[in-house]
């Protein structure tokens, strides 16, 4: 079962601002005051702690320079009639 | 795409039906427009035919793009239209209710605090956790779906986001905000599982 989470309207005010918390792009007020509020809510800073996690775990399981399967690469360029530029890739 | 250095495209010589250009604009995009089209479909077919009729599509509107748009986000959107064309097309019963399935009102509140954001890379990147992460991603509605994937997954901004989905900044944010916390939702449920099993 879930912890049970006790939830004040600071901690609502961090959760609206997270993502942009996470990403880095919220005005440094804003930052300091959710700096503030993380050094005395326990709950909120495991909150942030693994959606800062979760956000690496997606990029980095991700490889951004997969091309699509030789197959499909292949049956695409013959699709457009561009046979003659296909190549294999890597 | 999460490159940092896009790759250049003359629209001249596209416009003028140059196929070299044209090639070389479907080798840079291929690989990233078959996952947009993969990670919304889940079927690998129907990202196919995402990915063939974006790219004759492309090739029959170029003339129509102004390039005030990066061809990235161009394309992007291009395949994002087939992707939820298809989608449409095969579940027409669940493409309604998929509009509405994530209120506005809907509350956010954390239910799971488990820390286990100190656990060893091995098993955060373990292939058990990525599956466990595809399923979370696969398990959003559509709606907060392609939002993610988009701007987590392809590593688009947030602007770009809403210009390939014609949404504001602000509906790209709450959409965003609403799929990581319902990722992370899922992945501490995944990994309290774990750290019980192991205690």
């Amino acid at each position: 079962m879930p912890a049970p989470h006790t939830h004040s309207q600071e901690c609502e005010k961090l959760l609206s601002g997270l993502s942009d918390y996470v990403d880095g792009a919220l005005r440094e007020t804003l930052c300091r005051e959710i700096e503030k509020h993380l050094s005395e809510c326990e709950n909120c800073r495991v909150v942030v702690d693994t959606m800062k996690k979760t956000v690496y775990l997606v990029h980095a399981s991700e490889d951004p320079n997969l091309p699509a399967p030789e197959d499909v690469r292949e049956r695409l360029f013959k699709h457009l009639n561009l046979e003659d530029y296909w190549q294999k890739s890597g | 795409m999460n490159d940092n250095t896009p790759p250049h495209f003359s629209l001249q010589a596209l416009r003028d039906g140059d196929r070299t250009e044209f090639a070389r604009l479907v080798d840079a995009y291929s690989g990233p427009i078959y996952r947009l089209a993969l990670r919304m479909l889940n079927h690998p077919q129907d990202a196919e035919d995402v990915l063939q009729n974006t790219f004759l599509s492309a090739l029959l509107h170029i003339k129509d793009f102004e390039g005030r748009a990066s061809f990235s986000t161009w394309l992007y959107r291009i395949a994002t239209n087939e992707a939820l064309m298809l989608m449409r097309k095969k579940r027409p019963e669940v493409s309604l209710g998929d509009q509405v399935e994530d209120p506005e009102d809907e509350d956010l509140t954390p239910s799971w605090i488990v820390d286990w954001s100190a656990l060893p890379e091995a098993e955060l990147l373990s292939d058990e956790t990525r599956a466990q992460l595809d399923r979370a991603m696969r398990a959003l509605p559509e709606t907060l779906r392609t939002v993610f994937i988009l701007r987590d997954v392809e590593g688009l901004s947030i602007a770009e986001t809403g210009q390939v989905l014609g949404l504001t900044e602000t509906n790209v944010k709450t959409r965003l905000l609403r799929a990581r916390l319902r990722i992370r939702e899922s992945l501490s449920e995944y990994f309290s599982e774990r750290l019980t099993k192991e205690n």
